[in-house]
Order: C-alpha cells, then structure tokens, then sequence
C-alpha cells in the first residue's frame, strides 16, 4: 500500500518524554539533519526482531535515531528499553495515537525517513532487516544528505 | 448508609468503564461521529469500520472522529483527514473517481456484455426459424429453365 504521505513535512507533534532524562520530542528535533522515526511499541513482537538492527544503527552513529513509543503504557514502554537496550537519541510516548494517525501508520514497527527540512521522504514497513538497512535506508540517507538543505 | 454509597460508587464507576469506547455527551455528535466511524475503515482489521471493531487504533480513531466533530467539523472534512493520511484505502466504500472508474463501472460493462453474449446466442436459432430469403434473378430462371425441361 503506497503511503499518502511520502514528500509530505512530518506532521506537527509534540511528544512527552519516556525516559525523564531527556527532553520532550518535537518537529523540532527532526530539523537540520536527516533522521529516522521509528514507530515501535512494547506489545509489537516484530519490533524484538528488528531491534538488534535498530541498536547497530545507533551505535554506528549513521543517522538521528527517534523512537515513538506508541499506544504503550509509557512504563511497559521504559521496561522494555531497559530490557532490549534502547538504541534512540530520543523516545516519545505516543500512548493515544495522536502522532500515529496524522502518519498514516498501520502497524509497528513502521519506521519514517525525515530529510533536513522535516519533509518525510520514505516510509519502511515493517521490520529494518540488515538488508533493508544496507540497500535501502543508508543509501538514502547518504542521498538525502547531499541534498542542499 | 452503606448501601447509598454502594450505589454512588455503581453511579460514578458506569462513565468510567464506558470510557473504553468514548461517547460524547452530545446526542447530535455522537450520531454523525457514528455515521463517519461506520464509513472508515479499520486499518488494522479484515474488512470492518472503526465503529464495529476492537482494535486499539480502532479505538484512537473514534476518539479523533468524535474530538474533530464536537470541534465543528463536518462528516466531510473528517473523512478528508483520514483519506489524506490513509489514502482512499481507509473509506469502507470507496469514491467514484478516476481511478475506480474501473472498479464501479465493470459490474455494469459485465451485465452489458453478458446481455449482449445472450442475445448473440438466442438470435441464430430465431434466424433459422424464418422463411427463407426470396430467390434471386438467377436462381429463379435456372429454376424457370428446370421446369420447362420437365415439361418437355
């Protein structure tokens, strides 16, 4: 199913934080850098499967790395970071759908492509396999990168 | 005493559990959030609208509906911002438009064309059933020279 939103600037949000020791997330974390959104949840058993990839891709330092905690009890959300590593620059808790839905988003992990503007260039659904990593989502961050801002 | 306030706790504990599908308290948005919950689809669920199902996103999306209409908005501009998030993917009957001409119109282009293969069928067995065309010029003077043989 082709996404609606795609060349579309991310959608306003302002986010409460997951972990207290960072701040909250906003439109304003996505400016200036192309990052990654990443929806996920404590409830999504396809997000353990991707998470290994989503932790090599945050120590690499490759890209801005956000995570969206969505429709989790923000301490189910804690919990599981805690337990699996949490790989994000920062999380936000998106426990009533709010952000989820002004995305389009159908199910977790879905994870978004925001180029320097905040413009979403590309969405993956479903889990980031290394292969998916290698040929799809660095070249295009590499791409969207020399992209003038 | 005790049964008073057994039945205060029942009165206010009610709201409280019907939060898990929230309803408004106004009669007339409730009935139009109805109406445009009934034509969304759930995304997440095999062919039922947000209204019929239970879905967690189900469940965010009434909400929404019922926030967007108590607000002032109409059933249309509702709709309008879900097809713009979801596509037309998230109408349950989806728009006449360009590209689902094909999709409306074929039931219809098949009725034609069966009716038209029927007709195709019936017409040869009516055909044979009527009188032969009339003879041509030559046939009738080969037919004339035939018998003036036989006369002969």
């Amino acid at each position: 199913m082709p996404s609606a939103m795609i060349d579309r600037p991310m959608p306003k949000f302002d986010l409460a934080r997951l972990t207290p020791n960072r701040g909250a997330l906003t439109n304003a974390d996505l400016i200036g850098k192309v990052s990654l959104v990443n929806v996920f949840g404590s409830w999504c058993s396809s997000c353990v499967l991707e998470h290994p990839q989503l932790t090599a891709i945050g120590k690499s330092g490759a890209v801005a790395l956000y995570g969206v905690d969505w429709r989790d009890p923000p301490s189910d959300g804690a919990a599981w970071l805690s337990r699996y590593g949490d790989p994000y620059h920062k999380v936000g808790v998106d426990s009533d759908s709010r952000l989820a839905i002004n995305l389009g988003v159908t199910g977790a992990p879905e994870t978004f492509v925001i180029d320097r503007g905040g413009r979403i260039r590309f969405k993956q659904v479903g889990p980031i396999t290394p292969e998916v990593w290698s040929t799809t989502l660095l070249p295009l961050i590499r791409k969207l990168e020399a992209e003038p801002a | 005493m005790r049964r008073l306030l057994f039945t205060l706790a029942l009165v206010f504990a009610s709201p409280a559990l019907a939060q898990s599908a929230p309803r408004t308290l106004d009669p007339q948005v409730e009935a139009v959030a109805r109406d445009v919950g009934k034509s969304l689809r759930c995304v997440v669920c095999q062919n039922q609208s947000i209204e019929e199902s239970n879905a967690p996103l189900a469940a965010d999306m009434r909400a929404l509906v019922r926030e967007r209409i108590a607000a002032g908005q109409t059933r249309d501009q509702v709709l309008a911002y879900m097809t713009d998030r979801y596509g037309n993917f998230v109408l349950m009957q989806p728009p006449f438009q360009a590209d689902t001409l094909l999709l409306w119109l074929a039931p219809l282009a098949m009725l034609i064309g069966g009716g038209w293969g029927w007709l195709a069928y019936l017409r040869p067995a009516g055909k044979r059933s009527l009188a032969p065309a009339p003879l041509t010029p030559d046939e009738d003077a080969a037919l004339a020279r035939l018998d003036s043989g036989r006369a002969a």
